[in-house]
């Protein structure tokens, strides 16, 4: 068995691992927690501004960063001892995410399992709503599609097992919570979590220069729009018209007139 | 006019596929990629190509070409074959072979049968197909219907773009391809979850034999055998995945990722290929009996400089095909010799 490498991190021990003889795995811990996490971003914004030749890319997950490499510019002891100095860095600062105001509409047309959601939370679903859209969730990684997000953390008495029996299919835009979790789904999928609503928000698109809306560490807050904006909306980014901007940059939500 | 090849016929699983695209696992997007690299490399090599430019993946069964270009260079690498060309008029029908350039002209019929040996066949062409690259890369990602020609595997009547409409005249190549033979011994280091099995448990799987169970494809293989059993159960917070990954679910029995893997996955690691070995992992296909040889770092590192260097010198295995191809089919026997392994003559008609 290849033996973990053992550093500290912020007063915790963390673990240096083989994955293959291609990549590493910094694993912070073996838990969905948000501290957790930003120390994996902080240390991929800190491999990134190190610009080590070799490093193939990384890959941010809930708890821990793969580092995948090319072996023959690195050795895989070489770029441990490098990832050893970047984790006993203190002056490591927190991963700067940007804030995103995601249009969501509510309506039972495109939330077919609200009411369901609502009842297990015991609570009227203008209720579930107003909770799921007051908070900030923080973008904890991007997987399972291209450009889908698994957003955290629901408080709770929102949180709720996934469907017993996973839908064949929900439509592009879906927003579906299980457990403490909401994903919202770039795409039509198959799909076990309980569609709560549907944002016209393009998340992917691979056209545009950044083909992911959404990027780890970002943070979303979910505003609540009415059917009928839901359905404009939606047409002009069938267009192409309608691209969100972060809201703590400057630029207005929708295109003017 | 345009130059494209015609699709008659789309085989089982053909796709546009070249080295991967990387940079966007943080996006979900996975590397993707021939599940050869070797192998397609080879077949780029064969028609003057450099190693990265984007070819078709062939699995299990061949596509019926129709050449509708003044004249195109092609070669296959991969897997035993039946390879035909047909001439305009159909009496004048050669078996062809694989591990060598050649030309074919427009009225051609370029015919694939089924494929033996490895389930993962290559086919170059000079210059390469015009397809613009999605995020650097031409290779197609099913899953993210993104990539390749319309992000999908290839249907009959589509056109697929050459970037030249003829081929100069020159001599052939053939390649030497002796050791591309599948292996059923794939080396492998532990990890990263090799804590959630026992060492008894680990010793027992690593040399163990398997076989690739039938629902396989580009993203991954299920193996039939003997379960592997966990010491700490089988759910893990998501984290990483590299191609060659073994997973353990729940069931026991291993999954190995392949080149267009899910970027995370929440079972247990209890290894992963070597890379050196992953273009031996590509020729796998359903049926195919493996078995896992556990090898340190070090070893992995010694495996993969050797395998680097075998790479850098698959020109040197390169020569020329004396008698140019022609549709003669006494020329074609007496270059028996020029070219090595079986390969099975697939009738025409």
């Amino acid at each position: 068995m290849i033996r973990p490498a053992l550093a500290e991190a912020a007063g915790e021990q963390c673990r240096i691992l083989a994955n293959g003889d291609a990549a590493l795995v910094v694993e912070f811990g073996d838990r969905i927690d948000l501290t957790l996490n930003e120390r994996v971003l902080a240390l991929a914004d800190r491999i990134a501004a190190a610009a080590i030749p070799g490093i193939l890319e990384t890959v941010p997950t809930f708890r821990s960063l793969m580092i995948s490499f090319d072996p023959s510019r690195i050795a895989h002891r070489a770029l441990q001892r490098r990832v050893l100095v970047l984790l006993a860095d203190a002056e490591g600062r927190p991963h700067p995410g940007r804030l995103w105001r995601l249009p969501v509409c509510y309506d039972p047309d495109v939330a077919p399992d609200l009411a369901d959601a609502a009842r297990h939370a015991d609570m009227p679903p203008e209720i579930f709503v107003s909770r799921h859209c007051g908070m900030i969730h923080h973008v904890y990684m991007l997987g399972f599609l291209p450009g889908q997000p698994y957003l955290g953390d629901l408080p709770a008495e929102l949180a709720l097992p996934r469907k017993e029996t996973p839908r064949a299919k929900v439509a592009a835009g879906s927003v579906g919570v299980a457990s403490h979790m909401t994903c919202v789904f770039p795409r039509a999928t198959p799909c076990g979590l309980n569609i709560i609503g549907r944002t016209p928000a393009t998340l992917w698109d691979h056209r545009r220069g950044e083909a992911a809306l959404l990027a780890p560490g970002d943070r979303v807050a979910f505003e609540q729009i009415g059917f009928e904006d839901f359905r404009r909306l939606n047409e002009l980014a069938a267009r192409g018209e309608f691209v969100l901007a972060p809201s703590d940059a400057a630029g207005p939500m929708e295109p003017g007139p | 006019m345009s130059a494209t090849l015609r699709v008659l016929a789309p085989g089982l699983m053909t796709t546009v596929q070249d080295l991967g695209r990387i940079g966007y696992q943080r996006f979900g997007i996975p590397v993707g990629g021939a599940l050869d690299v070797l192998s397609l490399r080879a077949a780029n090599l064969l028609v003057g190509n450099p190693p990265d430019v984007g070819g078709l993946e062939i699995i299990a069964s061949g596509p019926t070409l129709a050449i509708e270009a003044e004249s195109v260079r092609v070669a296959f690498v991969g897997a035993d074959i039946g390879l035909s060309v047909a001439g305009e008029a159909p009496i004048f029908s050669f078996d062809i072979r694989a591990n060598r350039s050649m030309l074919l002209r427009r009225g051609d019929t370029l015919r694939v049968g089924s494929l033996k040996g490895s389930s993962t066949l290559y086919m170059a062409v000079e210059g390469g197909f015009d397809i613009a690259p999605v995020m650097g890369s031409l290779s197609t990602y099913l899953r993210g219907e993104l990539g390749g020609f319309r992000g999908r595997s290839l249907a009959a009547g589509d056109a697929l773009p050459l970037k030249r409409s003829w081929a100069p005249e020159r001599a052939e190549l053939a390649l030497d391809t002796a050791d591309f033979a599948p292996r059923r011994r794939l080396r492998a280091l532990e990890g990263p979850q090799s804590d959630h099995f026992s060492e008894e448990e680990r010793a027992t799987f690593f040399g163990r034999d398997y076989v690739v169970g039938p629902g396989w494809n580009r993203m991954g293989m299920r193996l039939v055998g003997e379960t592997v059993r966990h010491s700490r159960g089988y759910n893990v917070t998501s984290d990483g995945i590299v191609r060659g990954s073994i997973q353990i679910p729940g069931d026991g029995l291993p999954i190995v990722l392949l080149a267009e893997h899910q970027t995370t996955g929440g079972y247990p690691k209890i290894g992963a290929v070597i890379s050196a070995d992953l273009p031996a992992l590509g020729r796998l296909g359903a049926g195919s009996r493996v078995a896992f040889e556990r090898v340190s770092l070090e070893e992995a590192e010694a495996a993969g400089r050797a395998h680097m260097a075998f790479v850098e010198r698959l020109p040197s295995r390169v020569s020329p095909v004396t008698a140019a191809w022609s549709h003669d089919l006494p020329a074609r026997l007496s270059e028996t010799n020029l070219v090595s392994g079986v390969i099975d003559a697939c009738a025409w008609g």
